[in-house]
């Protein structure tokens, strides 16, 4: 299969990537082989086939729901790239 | 002062008891190493000189005390991408740069409280997609049996400096075989657990179906050491399993009579190298000459595992890395609109291989695409695990090579996505049904360089896979060997 570059750039928006003319080509190429060769599973017949969605056929164990202790906000402020007043500051998003 | 650093781990911690050196003085050992030589190898991204010294004579009061914790005073290295509190943590990716964890990973931790100390943080491929280490946005970690080749991916680095004994065991992660194929091209043991055994809390999620976190040592008994202690369920981590931990005893005493080892035919393929052929071969005939009895079995729905897991790993990914934004942490790109502001951030912060998963991920997730794709990926994945879950009615253990070749060059394969997956071939199955797989050294081929030998148990099967390495690691000294190091100073 080959994808053409109108659907590699709707995938690149997707996927909120900005990439250059050079990486969009040069994806939409190895994406296209990389599907090809993913289109071998189409040969197994899986009509009757349940989709493994969890490799534990145990159900794990849930945690109580209480309130803990919340990591320190002065800590995770800290690696954010701007703030204000304890909150992360992003460009207006509402016009 | 004698060189300290040729020890296992567990050798190491007995002489700290007996008072033969101090931890400072073992810890001392490793940062001269590390100076002296990781500038060929590349293993580290941090090395925590002045806080582990710190720490050893911590340590040092605590043994001179008389306490007896099972890693109490014994350095290990971390793979970057497990976080601890207060120490850089990068995934080897710009986007991390300066990242700063607010928390402690819980394998990490529980070695820390059985009295590990760390000396620093290990290189990888970028958030764990690679096969070689090459995807770092750092530095290509060098092998240390052969400079010119890479040790594996993503745990590289973690592999590198066991096999060049810049620390006695260390820290990786497995999504798709990234313990044990470095471990096997590095010729050292790497352990990648059942899906659920060790929490991954602190673990910086790549595929979260997949993600586990294994140790790397020189010796089954020194990984199964580690294992033990980090084994276990952990409330804050859901997948994390509430299972018994086996407790393993492994002494000279250890028989593998009787236990049947599947040997499974999809596994010895036309283009294996024929002297990776030969010394898993051989492996097996050891076994076979210890009491085991060796049956073929059959997998028949290998072949399908690379297509698999190069959906629904990427699919993962895709939602996984969402989160690097340029909100919380990490990396921005500044711009007046945020939906650019992303985009601008996240092409700049991750590289090619992060960003070229994160497509397909997208892709194969994406309206009109989902049941072609991962849908489809998800029941052939049941496909594969039932292929596991026969095998292991007729056998104990699965004996298999881990990686095609031994260690490519350097290059080799870095300009072509789909041969490089295709070097993950016998390490994905396992990893898509979520068995526990062992890697350790069998063999060199002809260049000197380590072949691995892959032995895979059922879900929370680890005891018996390191039973039968211990007791393959008492009758050969494969795991002795050590690279003759030729770095120019």
């Amino acid at each position: 299969m080959s994808l053409t570059l109108d659907e590699v750039k709707h995938i690149a928006h997707l996927a909120r990537l900005e990439l250059s003319a050079e990486e969009l080509e040069l994806y939409r190429q190895q994406l296209s082989s990389i599907l090809d060769h993913v289109a071998q599973l189409d040969e197994l017949d899986t009509a009757d086939v349940e989709p493994l969605t969890s490799v534990l056929a145990e159900q794990s164990e849930l945690r109580v729901d209480e309130p803990g202790q919340a990591l320190p906000l002065d800590k995770l402020l800290g690696n954010a790239p701007d703030t204000d007043r304890d909150q992360f500051k992003v460009p207006p998003i509402l016009d | 002062m004698g060189d300290f650093t040729n020890l296992t781990l567990i050798e190491a911690r007995d002489a700290l008891r007996q008072g033969d050196f101090s931890s400072r003085q073992l810890t001392q050992a490793y940062l001269d190493r590390i100076t002296a030589i990781d500038k060929g190898i590349k293993a580290y991204l941090t090395v925590l000189s002045d806080e582990v010294l710190q720490a050893a004579d911590e340590a040092d009061r605590r043994l001179q005390a008389g306490e007896e914790l099972p890693l109490l005073g014994v350095p290990l290295a971390i793979k970057d991408l497990l976080t601890i509190e207060g120490v850089r943590t990068t995934c080897a990716s710009r986007i991390l740069e300066n990242f700063d964890p607010a928390y402690t990973a819980t394998a990490v931790q529980r070695l820390l409280d059985a009295g590990a100390i760390v000396l620093g943080k290990t290189n990888m491929d970028e958030f764990a997609m690679g096969s070689s280490t090459e995807n770092s946005a750092y530095q290509t970690t060098h092998n240390p049996w052969d400079v010119e080749r890479v040790p594996g991916g993503t745990s590289g680095g973690s592999a590198a400096a066991v096999a060049a004994r810049l620390a006695p065991a260390a820290l990786g992660t497995d999504t798709g075989g990234s313990v044990r194929q470095p471990a096997s091209f590095c010729g050292v043991t790497g352990l990648k657990p059942t899906y659920g055994r060790i929490s991954r809390y602190g673990l910086i999620a790549f595929g979260s179906s997949l993600d586990s976190v294994g140790p790397i040592g020189h010796t089954a008994e020194d990984v199964a050491l580690l294992f033990s202690l980090m084994a276990g369920h952990d409330p804050r981590d859901a997948t994390s399993m509430d299972k018994t931990v086996p407790d393993m005893q492994l002494t000279e005493t250890n028989s593998i009579k009787g236990l049947r080892v599947g040997v499974p035919k999809e596994y010895f393929i036309k283009g294996i190298q024929p002297e990776v052929e030969s010394a898993v071969r051989a492996a097996i005939a050891e076994l076979e000459a210890q009491g085991a009895e060796i049956v073929e079995v059959s997998l028949p729905h290998t072949q399908y595992a690379v297509p698999v897991y190069y959906i629904i790993a990427p699919a993962e990914a895709s939602a996984n890395l969402a989160r690097f934004d340029g909100v919380r942490y990490g990396l921005r790109v500044e711009s007046d609109d945020y939906i650019d502001m992303f985009k601008q951030t996240r092409g700049q912060g991750f590289g090619p291989e992060v960003k070229r998963r994160i497509m397909l991920g997208t892709y194969a997730l994406s309206a009109g695409y989902y049941d072609a794709y991962y849908g489809q990926a998800q029941k052939v994945r049941r496909l594969i695990q039932d292929d596991f879950i026969q095998a292991f009615e007729q056998v104990d253990v699965i004996a298999t090579p881990v990686a095609p070749t031994t260690a490519f060059r350097i290059g080799e394969h870095s300009d072509d996505p789909l041969e490089m997956y295709l070097q993950d071939i016998f390490t994905l199955p396992g990893s898509l049904a979520g068995v526990p797989g062992l890697a350790f050294p069998v063999g060199f081929d002809e260049n000197n360089l380590p072949i691995g030998m892959q032995l895979i148990g059922p879900h929370f099967g680890e005891a018996k896979l390191f039973e039968a390495a211990h007791v393959y690691q008492q009758a050969t000294d494969w795991h002795q060997q050590q690279p003759q190091l030729n770095i120019s100073k």
